[in-house]
Order: C-alpha cells, then sequence, then structure tokens
C-alpha cells in the first residue's frame, strides 16, 4: 500500500504495554502461577570436559518434597540443535559433558529450594577429559575430540567463498593492508532470567509457557525432542523481558519442564538463576579475524580478503550461520567489487554462542571499520570522506551476489559529520581527547528461514466484530522492542482508528498464525507488511458494506478518526463500529489473514542463504571519547548516530532501539567479556560481569534518516541491531585520535590502553592486539562471478502479495 | 533464583541484648545490620548461620554525635547515606563522606551502615560465586576446601580487603568501640584488622561494632579515591585514602592508607614518613606515591589485572595528594 498521508505512522506514540510494563502488570513467564504447580531444577556439569559413567538419582527421590527426577534416560535419546546441520545437543547430557553448566538432570519438587536440594542429592560420577578451551587448543588436540562430527576434528563448519578475482584486485591497489583483530565474546544480559513452564494435560497435550524469542521454533523442535506430534504442543510465548538472541534456541530447562510435568502430573516452573543464563549464553562469538584489502590512492576499496576463526563453545547452536555471517555484509556498505571469505568455526568446552544482536556481524564490522581508518591514515584522507566516496550503490547486488535498495548512509554521514561538529574536533581537540567514526549495515529480516519451506515467514489475522474492537492476532513475540506496538499502529493506520481501539494477541501456537520469531530484525518488515495486508482486505470488507449504505462506491471512500467516509465528502459517513457492524450483516465474520514470504534472492551458492534480506538498514556513528592518559580509562562522553531507517513508523519506538544499540556496544567494546578461568566462567554474575549502567551512557545524539523502502511497511527498515554495529570501531577509532594507540581487539580496557601506550613510549609500535593466526588451512574456495554493480532483480516482488 | 536459606532471626533492641543472643548462639550466630553483604553471600553458601541476630532493632547504634575529644562518634549502625550526606563529616572529614558515598548503589547504601561497611567480608573472584561454582573449582579454603586458588602453594587465605571506609577510617586515626561478653573497649581501627582472609577481623565473632569514634579533625585535609570499573556500583580493586594535617605550607602528620591490595587495608608508612615536615611539591609527591606503591601486592583475585592495580596504586597516590597540595590532579604529560 502507498501511502503518504499518515494519522498514527510517524508520531511519537507510548508503547501500547508500557503502563502495565511500568506498574509491573505484565505477566512474565516467572509471574505464571498454576494449582498445584512444581517447581524444577537443573543439575549442571561440574566439569567442562568428561564422560558421564554413572547417574544415581536414588537419595533426589528419596527425599520428602521430590515429584519426580528425570535423566537424559528419559527422554527420546535424539538429539536436536536449532539448525538442521548441527543436531548435536541433548537436553539433559546421557553420556558426555561439554561444558562447565551443561545439565544432566532436573528434579521438580514442591518447591524450589527442595528442588535445589533435590539436584544436590545427585550423584554422578564422571571422568574427566582433557578441556579444550581456546581456539588454539582445540585445533592443537585433535586427538581429543568435543563432538564426533563437524568439518575436521574439533571444527564445526569450515567454510570459503570467493567472487571474483582479489589477488589481482590487490595487484591495482595503491596500498593493501593486512590487519589482525580480535573480538572478544561477550553475552546478551538480558533483565529477565529464561523461564518456562509446561502442562501436560490429561489430554495427553502440552503446553508451554516460556520467555522465548521463537515459539514456532521451540513447537517445531519440542515435537522431535519428545518425540509427540507438533499437533499435541502449544507454546504460548510469554512477554520477553529482553531477548537481544538469547532466546532464540530450544533449551534444556524448557525440555525439562515439560518432561517432569508428565511425569509428575503437574505444571512444572523452571526459571533459570542469573550464574545458569550465563551458561545457557549463545551469545557473541570470540572471533579472531585477518583481513586484507587494497585500496587506491584516493580510498576506493579494490577488493577485500576476510578471514575468520570463531570460537564456538561448545555446541552448534545458530553456529554456522553465524559463521557465514562474519562474512556476509561487508559488502552491503562500500564497493567491494570482488570479494574472498574464509571462515571456521571451532568448538571448545566453554557454554555454546551463538546469535547477539547484530549476530555474526560486530566483530567483522569492528575489523573492517578500523582497517580502512588506518588506511584513510596512511592515505592522507578524511576518514569520513573516504567512507563518503566509498558508498555502495542503491539497487544493485553486491560482489556476494546479495540486493540492496535504498541506502541513506551518505545523508547519515553528513548528518554525523554536521552534527557532531566532526571537521573542527578533527583539527582542535586537545591531546587525551579524541573523535573517531564508523558506518554499518544490517538485515531487515533474515530472507530464508531457518528450515526450507515455501510457506509464509509471518502471518497476522486480524479480526474485527460488531462490538467495534479490532483484534491482531500474530505469531510474533514482543521481546521489549515494541513489536506488538507497531502492529497495532500499522492496523490502527489502514483502518482510520485508534491504537487503542486494537487488542493484539501475540504468540500463541494454537491461536495465532506462524511467525518465524524475534530475530533478524525481521518481525516490524515482515509482521507488518502481512499485518497491512489483512487489515487493507478487512478494510475492503469494510467499504463495500459501506457504499452499499451510502449508495456510492468503495473506491471513493476512506477512513480515519474511527469514520469510514467519502473522502470528497467527510460528512457522508458512518462510525467504524457501524461500518463493521454493515460488514458483518452482509458478510458474516469477519477475519482476514495476511502472509508475508520475502523476495526469493538467496545467492545461487552454498552459504547463499545467509545475508539476503529484503532491505537494508545504514548507520553512522561519531563518538567522541576522553582517555585518561594515566590510567588509561576511556571515557565516551558524547555519541552521534544517524540511522537509516527507511520510515520511522514510531520515532520514539525507534530513538529507544537506538539508544539501546548504543549503549550496548559501549558495553561490548569497554568492559564486557563472557571469559574463562580453570574451565569455569570467570564471573557469571551481574556485578562481576561489568556491564554498564546508565551512569556510564553518556549523551547520545540520535538522527533519524528517512527515505521509504519499497520493501518495508510504508516503507519502514530494521533499528534493533544496525545501530549498534559502528559504535564499536567508532570508539577504537575515538581511543587512537586521543591517545595515538591502536587497540585491535576488544574490549578496550584501561589496562590495554595503558600497555600500549607504554610500548608506544618504549618505541613499540603503540598498537595492542592478536600478534598470531592458528595454523590452519581453509577448504578450495567455492568461486563464483562477483555480481557486484549488476542490478537490483525482484524488488518488491512478494510471495502471497495477492 | 538463587534462594535465601532458612535461618532464625533474632531482633534484639538493646546492644546488651544483642551481646547475649551472640554469646548465648555461639558460633551458629552471626551480625547482621543493613544485610546488603551477607544475605547475598548466604545465598551463594558462604555462609550457613542458623541465627542471625539482626541489629536494625538497636536503636542506640544509629546516629552521630560529638564525641567527648571533640571529635565525631558515629553510630555503626548509622546508614552509608547518612553518613555520606552528615554535615559535620562532609565538612570535616570529606574522605569519610566520599568512602561512604561511592560503596555500591544509593539502594545499598539506604541499607547498608557504617559497621557492617568496616566488617564487610573479604573478597576474591574464586570465593565470591555460588556453591556449584565453587564445587566446579574444588572449593578454596575461606569456604568447603583446602586450598588458596590464588596461591595454591600457600598456606594462608588471600581473599580481599574491599571495604571504602576501613582504609579512610584509618587514614584518619578512627577508634572502634566493641561490646562484647566482657564489656565494652575502644581499640584503634588499625587494630581491628588482621592480615588473613578468613580470619580477617581481630576482634571476637560475638564482639559487637557499637561506634566508630574519629579525633578532633583539627586542620585535617583528606581523600579517598576508588579505583574501579564502573563508577555506578563495583567494590574497589585499589582504594587510596590520604589525609594530612598541615603547619602553613608544611606537613605537620600524614598517613596513606591503601584499600583492596591486601588482606586488610595497608599502611604505606614509608610514604606517610616522606611527607612529614616537608612542603607537597610535585617532586615530593612523586617519590612518596613510588614509596607507597612498591608494598603493595595485589594479586589476581579481583577486576582488573593485578600488575595494573600496582601501578594504578602509585597514579592514585600522587592524584590524592596531589589534590590535598590543591595541584592539578594529573601532572601534565
Amino acid at each position: 500500500m502507498k501511502k503518504d498521508v499518515f494519522s498514527i505512522v510517524g508520531q511519537s506514540l507510548p508503547k501500547i504495554d508500557a503502563w502495565a510494563k511500568v506498574v509491573g502488570e505484565t505477566k512474565f513467564a516467572d509471574d505464571l502461577l498454576m494449582s498445584r504447580m512444581a517447581h524444577g531444577k537443573l543439575l549442571r556439569s561440574p566439569h567442562p570436559h568428561a564422560l558421564i559413567k554413572r547417574i544415581d538419582t536414588t537419595r533426589a527421590r528419596a527425599l520428602p518434597g521430590v515429584y519426580a527426577v528425570i535423566t537424559g534416560q528419559d527422554l527420546p535419546r535424539v538429539k536436536f540443535g536449532i539448525l538442521p546441520v548441527s543436531q548435536d545437543e541433548e537436553a539433559l547430557c546421557t553420556d558426555k559433558v561439554r561444558m562447565v553448566g551443561d545439565p544432566i538432570a532436573a528434579v521438580a519438587a514442591v518447591d524450589e529450594e527442595t528442588a535445589e536440594r533435590g539436584t544436590r542429592l545427585i550423584d554422578v560420577e564422571y571422568e574427566p577429559l582433557r578441556p579444550l578451551m581456546s581456539i588454539e587448543e582445540s585445533l592443537g588436540h585433535p586427538e581429543v575430540r568435543i563432538h564426533e562430527y563437524g568439518d575436521r576434528p574439533n571444527v564445526h563448519k569450515a567454510v570459503a567463498l570467493q567472487f571474483g578475482d582479489v589477488e589481482a584486485a590487490f595487484a591495482h591497489a595503491h596500498l593493501v593492508r593486512e590487519d589482525v583483530f580480535f573480538f572478544e565474546g561477550n553475552t546478551h544480559l538480558p533483565m529477565e532470567q529464561h523461564s518456562a513452564v509446561a502442562q501436560w494435560g490429561p489430554d495427553g497435550k502440552l503446553t508451554l509457557w516460556s520467555s522465548t524469542q521463537t515459539p514456532h521454533y521451540v513447537h517445531r523442535l519440542l515435537s522431535k525432542i519428545l518425540d509427540m506430534p507438533q499437533a499435541h504442543i502449544r507454546v504460548v510465548a510469554a512477554p520477553v523481558g529482553g531477548g537481544f538472541g538469547g532466546k532464540l534456541d530450544p533449551f534444556a530447562h524448557e525440555i525439562a519442564a515439560c518432561k517432569l510435568s508428565q511425569v509428575c502430573g503437574r505444571p512444572v516452573k523452571i526459571t533459570l538463576n542469573r550464574e545458569e543464563v550465563f551458561y545457557t549464553h549463545r551469545g557473541r562469538h570470540p572471533v579472531l579475524m585477518w583481513i586484507k584489502t587494497g585500496f587506491t590512492r584516493d580510498g576506493a576499496i579494490t577488493g577485500m580478503h576476510f578471514r575468520s576463526w570463531l570460537d564456538g563453545g561448545a555446541y552448534g547452536s545458530y553456529g554456522v550461520a553465524s559463521t557465514f555471517y562474519t562474512g556476509a555484509l561487508q559488502t552491503v556498505t562500500y564497493k567491494i567489487p570482488v570479494y574472498k571469505f574464509e571462515g571456521a568455526r571451532v568448538f571448545t568446552n566453554k557454554p555454546p554462542c551463538g546469535p547477539k544482536r547484530g549476530h555474526g556481524t560486530p566483530q567483522p564490522r569492528f575489523a573492517m571499520e578500523c582497517q580502512i581508518d588506518k588506511a584513510a591514515e596512511q592515505l592522507g584522507l578524511d576518514p569520513a570522506d573516504m567512507r563518503r566516496r566509498n558508498l555502495a550503490e542503491p539497487f544493485v547486488k553486491t560482489a556476494n551476489h546479495l540486493t540492496v535498495t535504498t541506502i541513506g548512509l551518505g545523508e547519515c554521514i553528513d548528518r554525523v559529520v554536521e552534527a557532531s561538529g566532526w571537521r573542527e574536533k578533527r583539527e582542535s581537540l586537545p591531546p587525551g581527547k579524541g573523535i573517531g567514526i564508523a558506518c554499518s549495515s544490517y538485515l531487515t529480516g533474515a530472507g530464508t528461514a531457518i528450515y526450507w519451506n515455501d510457506m509464509p515467514h509471518s502471518g497476522v489475522v486480524v479480526r474485527a466484530d460488531r462490538s467495534g474492537l479490532v483484534a491482531v492476532l500474530c505469531g510474533a513475540t514482543d521481546i521489549g522492542q515494541g513489536s506488538d506496538s507497531i502492529l497495532a499502529y500499522l492496523v490502527a493506520e489502514v483502518l482510520g482508528i485508534d491504537p487503542k481501539d486494537i487488542r493484539v494477541h501475540p504468540a500463541d501456537t494454537d491461536l495465532t498464525p506462524v511467525d518465524l520469531g524475534s530475530y533478524s530484525s525481521r518481525v516490524t518488515l515482515m509482521a507488518g507488511n502481512a499485518a497491512i495486508q489483512a487489515a487493507e482486505r478487512l478494510r475492503a470488507r469494510l467499504f463495500e458494506a459501506v457504499a452499499r449504505k451510502l449508495e456510492t462506491t468503495p473506491d471513493r471512500l476512506s477512513a480515519a478518526e474511527r469514520r469510514v467516509f467519502v473522502a470528497d465528502d467527510p460528512e457522508r459517513g458512518v462510525d467504524f463500529a457501524q461500518a463493521v457492524v454493515l460488514a458483518e450483516s452482509v458478510f458474516g465474520v469477519l477475519a482476514f489473514p495476511g502472509s508475508y514470504a520475502p523476495p526469493k534472492r538467496a545467492g545461487k551458492y552454498k552459504g547463499g542463504g545467509v545475508g539476503p534480506s529484503p532491505c537494508y538498514s545504514y548507520s553512522a556513528c561519531v563518538v567522541e571519547v576522553s582517555v585518561d592518559r594515566e590510567t588509561g580509562e576511556v571515557t565516551p562522553t558524547e555519541v552521534w548516530i544517524a540511522h537509516d531507517v527507511g520510515r520511522a513508523l514510531n520515532p520514539l519506538l525507534v530513538e529507544g532501539q537506538v539508544e539501546g544499540s548504543i549503549y550496548m556496544g559501549l558495553g561490548e567494546v569497554l568492559m564486557e567479556e563472557q571469559i574463562f578461568r580453570k574451565g569455569v566462567h570467570k564471573i557469571p554474575s551481574l556485578l562481576d560481569y561489568k556491564s554498564p549502567t546508565t551512569l556510564e551512557t553518556p549523551e547520545i545524539h540520535t538522527i533519524l534518516v528517512e527515505g521509504a523502502d519499497p520493501e518495508g511497511p510504508f516503507g519502514a527498515k530494521e533499528a534493533g541491531q544496525g545501530p549498534l554495529l559502528p559504535v564499536i570501531p567508532a570508539v577504537a577509532n575515538a581511543v587512537y585520535d586521543a591517545v595515538g594507540v591502536r587497540i585491535d581487539e576488544t574490549p578496550i580496557t584501561a589496562e590495554k590502553v595503558v600497555k600500549a601506550m607504554e610500548g608506544k613510549r618504549q618505541g613499540k609500535p603503540g598498537r595492542l592486539g592478536p600478534e598470531r593466526l592458528p595454523v590452519f588451512t581453509f577448504p578450495e574456495p567455492k568461486v563464483v562471478e562477483s555480481a557486484f554493480g549488476l542490478p537490483a532483480e525482484d524488488v518488491s516482488v512478494r510471495p502471497f502479495a495477492s | 533464583m538463587m534462594r535465601l536459606p532458612p535461618f532464625r532471626y533474632l531482633a534484639p533492641v538493646s546492644v546488651t541484648d544483642a551481646v547475649k543472643l551472640m554469646a548465648d548462639h555461639g558460633p551458629e550466630a552471626m551480625l547482621v545490620a543493613g544485610g546488603t553483604d551477607l544475605y547475598p553471600n548466604m545465598k551463594r553458601g558462604q555462609f550457613e548461620p542458623s541465627v542471625l541476630v539482626g541489629l536494625r532493632g538497636v536503636r542506640d547504634l544509629a546516629g552521630v554525635r560529638t564525641s567527648a575529644s571533640g571529635g565525631l562518634a558515629i553510630g555503626a549502625g548509622t546508614t552509608l547515606t547518612a553518613v555520606s550526606r552528615h554535615a559535620q563529616v562532609r565538612g570535616r572529614y570529606d574522605a569519610l563522606a566520599t568512602a561512604a558515598g561511592v560503596v555500591s548503589t544509593p539502594q545499598l547504601r539506604n541499607m547498608g551502615t557504617l559497621g557492617g561497611n568496616v566488617c564487610v567480608d573479604t573478597r576474591c573472584n574464586y570465593y565470591n560465586q555460588s556453591y556449584q561454582w565453587r564445587k566446579a573449582v574444588n572449593f578454596c579454603m575461606k569456604k568447603d576446601g583446602e586450598i588458596c586458588l590464588v596461591a595454591p602453594g600457600s598456606s594462608r587465605c588471600w581473599a580481599v580487603s574491599s571495604s571504602d571506609t576501613a582504609p579512610v577510617l584509618w587514614s584518619l586515626g578512627a577508634s572502634v568501640r566493641l561490646a562484647g561478653p566482657g564489656g565494652e573497649r575502644t581499640i584503634p581501627i588499625s587494630a581491628l584488622y588482621r592480615d588473613d582472609g578468613i580470619q580477617y577481623l581481630a576482634k571476637q565473632p560475638g564482639d559487637i561494632v557499637t561506634e566508630i569514634v574519629l579525633p578532633p579533625a583539627d586542620g585535617l585535609r583528606s581523600v579517598y579515591l576508588k579505583l574501579r570499573r564502573r563508577g555506578s556500583f563495583d567494590f574497589p580493586v585499589l582504594g587510596v585514602a590520604a589525609a594530612v594535617r598541615m603547619d602553613g605550607e608544611t606537613v605537620r602528620a600524614a598517613r596513606i592508607v591503601l584499600g583492596a591490595v591486601a588482606s586488610l587495608p595497608r599502611e604505606a608508612g614509608a610514604a606517610s614518613a616522606l611527607l612529614v615536615g616537608q612542603r607537597l611539591t610535585p617532586e615530593l609527591i612523586e617519590r612518596a606515591a613510588e614509596a607507597a606503591y612498591r608494598p603493595a601486592k595485589p594479586l589476581d583475585n579481583t577486576d582488573f589485572g593485578h600488575p595494573y592495580r600496582k601501578k594504578m596504586t602509585r597514579v592514585f597516590v600522587a592524584r590524592a595528594l596531589r589534590r590535598l597540595a590543591g595541584l592539578p590532579e594529573v601532572a601534565e604529560a
């Protein structure tokens, strides 16, 4: 639907659930209470790597108040994983544990304390194996295998793709740089700890309420894991208190709650404690990176070769996708005519990594944007100008066959350069103060599902009845990003009513059409387009019925301010509720579906399914820092970010997403580390895992750049992930500007700054970062023609559009 | 979530009753005031008291009064917020107001007490962990285990004194009034601590810290600087408390005490001695900072690496003294 004048869209409205959240009325999964409900607890491995020789639950079963104890033997012996290619997990380990925190058994009891005591009475005999705690250790000990599968011993996946002749591109370059970077792992840190309540009904059917971002995938996998028909399982996503990618897999506590409920005949709740959330993880991969780029004299990129080694942790999770993502989006921001990518994901005995806000792309973005800064200095170019000159072209394909639509990055750069006083500050900031810039782009929804199918990615049903109520049913999950609100705004916009007149019913697999989940920044675009389609179908019926009543034609009608009226004679019309009565009288029940699937644009090569998206958001960020030259402490003092969001459906929500991204990015670049010692997570608590608070967050100036994208609902693109990406390299570049040292690894801590400055004073290069790369031969690359510059196809072509 | 284990909570209304209850219940009992440190530690199984003697109902313990000698006597039950905002503390013992105001978060300062912070448990990142976590590393000698995981060859525990107010009170020459089964006594705060991560207090478990007594300010200038990752709520991984009394431009008395570099606050005596009788010139400050940082031997059991914490001792001592001297805090590079 093309529309230029809006009544709801573009307004800064509060979220529809804001009041409930503020006053504490929102019922999160852990708030659910049921009569006779039991509480469950998982027993977790104290060993990073060990064989399980024996599990004896006798003493636990004998503890008064314990209702049920289960081990992996009580579950179907089937391995699972979120990706079809990595079926390597067991809810409760049966013969081997691969990390401290791996679940082994579960207890349901009258209360949480008793369940916990029960777990301590389970006797487990282990045979410890050598733990492999780093990429180097895992590659260096192929004789010790964490898993029996993988491309090589302890190598989960090794990939190589080549788009055009990069060696020729380097030969033609004026400057060729090779740089090495390391991005430390970090975790999502949602305020809400994972929680699930399962109820195995007397009819043999199962209901699971869970704090999950992907009720649909949990639904699918539970069927496999529990060996029961999907039709007998209902998954309801409770409101999620923060996801960031950490609630995207099916988890042991969900599965154990289901089985325990079956065994003890009661509803069972399992809520993780904070330490367990650190073990559940699936967060940012630690990634070691090598990047080689050719530049012309005036800063144009001639070609790029990128290598990444991912420390995957103990299981596959989304890791294959993460691996491809470390190589997928480099080409979307700047012109890169030829491109080669090699990536490998290595198993280690640590909690599994997976998707976190920006999935697989903040790491290469850090490497690439820091390298561009170094190249700009060598070439004598202003880093902002160099980026501006290299902008990718809209509506073309990239070297790796991604189709790009609108690009607002040029305006983003101009706006942050202007707002921050970039040019003056580059000249005039005193020593110890610095300014840095970086850019990025991100998906607006993954173009492919995690399992192959031709069905919609998002479905919405809009229902109206004689009460005047409009209900929106959608399988999407609001994880705090405001997706329920967005659906209400879009439907209200189409129907000419107030968002308050709409109830949104999200994420219940019995009641709502399938939506793939809240990940890859897909919900606003995909569920949003589906909601518009459904609402338009309803509106068409309303207009038909009202047209009959008013003796006019539907095309002359308009809907606004809770009325349906003749556009050029607004006095002639009916109230919205009356319009519904008229339509219900003519057509019967008013319930209309909307479906959305993205255009099929995956590159025709293996791995081509990772990276395509209907459209990409763009961000440019300038950060000013103050660095204490004695203590090395880095304080970001001000952040300017411009984000190309296509259209801000609700500027307030977009700004909230942008600010949240900045805050999270600052934590990743300055503090956060998922690190291990003696095989154990070193700091699994909110006190010791250092993440910034509001007091550490500087002034943020958010600039929204709008230019409607043909793919988005009313032109909107994503806002929840992209703005995180440029913050990290912008800080690194600002630190260099402030004190002249390059910290080529995250986090950029005070200790590292001091060390690099000392080194520089002693005549060393003034760089701190990885010195070595693993000895590793990547597979022969799949060589594909570069699609660079070819015209975009299939823009605005959507399955299910009519 | 992590649950608090079951215990009996006893609520005496007088110090005498509290002393008696502690004596009656012996090693099964612990004292609790604000509970901001003890309760989370109990959830992690670091302490397993069956009885808690709560001091919140003992009204005599809260409040600030002028002491007999003309100094200040601060009740041990006075909240950290109250200490940090008290007009006479702020005016005369600046470093104490600062230290009390940078403990943890506002919410915890509203609950936590000065006495509690003075007696706060030593910390170590092998020890401040859940039971399950500690089990995974086979426990340490401070709780449930045999060895020190920071220094496995050592026969003692190296957990770190993590009080913000203790080094400051030491630098100010404070005394502590104790009430126990044998009656009341007052000791210098420096005598309250022992160089051991487990037995870090020199008092008997049944002794109750009732009051902290500060000598008259008498031209005192004091400062406290705290190193931590986040200004919003972290424990100190280095604290520098410095107090001087001046005769015009000349230092009459000086005391520098380091926090979070050992199992007790560590007085930098040599550095303090360098200052006495001298003018606080930048050169002297550099020498004193050098002297102060040499004996600091932090170990790898807190946030930040220990070489960095040692290095920062010098920077922070110099900064503290520069501030006392009225010099710009950061020397021009």
